[in-house]
């Protein structure tokens, strides 16, 4: 029973990694069609940032990951896709692909010299580690059930993103003109919201959201290496296609579902078997979507309200006789 | 105010409006009317920025506006309210009108503009915190033009603001156009309900299919066109 219970809980700090990237997927795919694929390497940004500032105390590296992994989402708007604004959904396609490759390749051959400057070699040494925090990784026991203060970090920086990104999208003047750019993105235009502005927002706010991911992932894995951001990028947009991509929540619970899964299948097949466990995940992807087209969550959704009207039904008929 | 001269705008080679020289003065309720397909729409597509003309110039107090970019234009004090309304469907009505204020620095008159927008059309303050999708035609239309006027637009641009509405909501649309009249908005009207545009216009444009224009005159300058009448009035008169 403990056990059961520790599963489920690390499988929620698991899933609301996803969870967050997804929505970071999400939110650019809405506002301006792109699928970005180069998202992965953000997370192996910030996996690098964190190795090389790892002397500088866990503040400084999680203040410089946040700032480096920010300034490099919005420097890729400006530079690879902002020239692209007119362009089709498939051209930014590509385009993604290509800053995924170009920097994950930069990371391969460490061309700016940075990481020897920072007295390390990336791609002809080992595999980089982030040491890990005991304190934050080692597990305590709460009646028997065992948890690490990683695991509840997760979960508070998790809920504290979520109801920060609820808050900004509905209260902010930025965030109704974000939600409209997703619905109507030249209607948005023409009634006064600056392209540049809302699409620069848009990768900022990613940007973030893929740091906190950053941080957060390698806290639990610790390696560092050139294609560590596409495992956590796969899932996340699998798992926002499977909550549906076109709107925020949608995706997240897409992302959580998909992430709580894996990480389920993680604990419970053979070790034998350990290494395929995304072929199993993905397998249960193509059942959705084969017998649930239009994903789980809308199906969900569209349960709901049904039941609803079947609810209220009644009551309406009742009041007019 | 604004002023069109010889543009001409192209879809690929097909050519969607030619050679349009057209004019509106401050303070004036200037209609354009023609045919489905005529063009007309183009027209305020190419004036806000959203599509280039191929050739011609465009003005606007003074100053070119071709070439800039549609929020651009929307600052520079030119707001449309487009055909089939556009609100923003999963946006209240309430986040509709402050969207509307996008364009604008003072915030506080803006939210002061916005309160008196919801006593003027009643609707929208009823309805505030649900849905834009919710409202029926006609109030998402009251909303569109609210929406617009937020920016506090020097020249308002509507493009049929009576398709697909009831008999009566087309009523309360011209009686909203003349109030703005009344107050001093510059209007350009697109409209296929030439007879009563033409009505309230100060002066109107005929567009011809190609995005001609064929006539150009006063409600009476008009009248004396005698294949106006047959051409256009009768048509939509007959409606």
């Amino acid at each position: 029973m403990a056990t059961a219970v520790q599963y489920i809980l690390d499988s929620i700090a698991y899933g609301s990694l996803f969870a967050l990237m997804a929505m970071g997927l999400a939110l650019l795919f809405g506002v301006m069609g792109l699928m970005n694929f180069a998202y992965g390497e953000l997370i192996m940004a910030g996996a690098y940032t964190m190795y090389f500032t790892r002397s500088y105390g866990w503040l400084g590296m999680i203040a410089m990951t946040i700032i480096v992994v920010t300034v490099l989402s919005l420097l890729m708007e400006l530079i690879a896709f902002r020239p692209l604004r007119r362009a089709s959904p498939v051209t930014l396609l590509i385009t993604s692909f290509a800053v995924s490759y170009a920097l994950q390749e930069l990371a391969w051959t460490d061309v700016l010299g940075i990481a020897h400057r920072f007295g390390a070699t990336i791609g002809t040494g080992p595999q980089k580690g982030v040491a890990p925090y005991p304190w934050l990784t080692n597990q305590f026991s709460i009646s028997g059930v065992l948890i690490s203060k990683l695991e509840i970090v997760t979960w508070i920086v998790t809920i504290a993103l979520l109801v920060g990104m609820t808050v900004l999208l509905k209260r902010t003047m930025l965030g109704i003109q974000l939600r409209a750019s997703t619905e109507d993105f030249r209607m948005a235009q023409l009634v006064g919201v600056r392209a540049n502005w809302v699409i620069s927002a848009a990768f900022g706010i990613t940007g973030l959201l893929a740091s906190a991911v950053a941080l957060l992932y390698l806290f639990r894995t610790g390696a560092v290496a050139p294609d560590i951001g596409q495992g956590p990028l796969f899932v996340a947009f699998v798992g926002g296609v499977i909550g549906g991509l076109g709107s925020l929540p949608g995706a997240a619970l897409g992302g959580f579902v998909l992430g709580v899964i894996i990480n389920i299948l993680n604990a419970s097949l053979p070790f034998k078997l350990h290494s395929y466990n995304l072929l199993f995940a993905f397998v249960a992807v193509i059942a959705i979507v084969v017998f649930q087209p239009d994903g789980l969550i809308t199906v969900r959704a569209g349960a709901l309200v049904r039941l609803w009207r079947r609810i209220r039904k009644p009551i309406v008929e009742g009041a007019s006789a | 105010m604004l002023k069109l001269s010889d543009v001409s705008v192209h879809y690929g080679r097909i050519a969607a409006v030619q050679h349009l020289s057209l004019e509106v003065n401050k303070g004036e309720l200037v209609g354009l009317v023609g045919h489905n397909g005529a063009g007309k729409s183009t027209t305020l597509w190419t004036v806000t920025g959203v599509l280039r003309p191929s050739s011609g110039k465009i003005e606007f107090d003074g100053r070119s506006i071709v070439g800039v970019s549609p929020d651009a234009i929307l600052r520079f004090g030119i707001a449309l309210v487009p055909e089939n309304r556009r609100i923003f469907a999963r946006l209240t009505v309430g986040e509709n009108l402050r969207i509307g204020t996008s364009g604008r620095k003072d915030r506080r008159q803006a939210e002061t503009d916005l309160k008196k927008m919801c006593e003027r059309f009643e609707a929208l303050g009823q309805f505030f915190d649900r849905r834009g999708s919710t409202l029926s035609g006609g109030e998402q239309q009251q909303l569109a033009i609210a929406r617009a006027l937020l920016a506090r637009p020097k020249l308002l641009l509507l493009d049929e603001p009576t398709l697909g509405l009831a008999p009566l909501m087309v009523d309360r649309v011209f009686d909203i156009l003349a109030e703005l009249k009344q107050e001093g908005v510059t209007i350009l009207l697109v409209e296929q309900n030439a007879a009563r545009t033409i009505e309230v216009a100060d002066r109107t444009y005929v567009m011809r299919s190609g995005g001609r224009i064929a006539f150009h005159g006063t409600q009476k300058e008009l009248a004396n066109v005698g294949d106006f009448e047959t051409a256009y009035i009768g048509m939509a008169a007959g409606d």
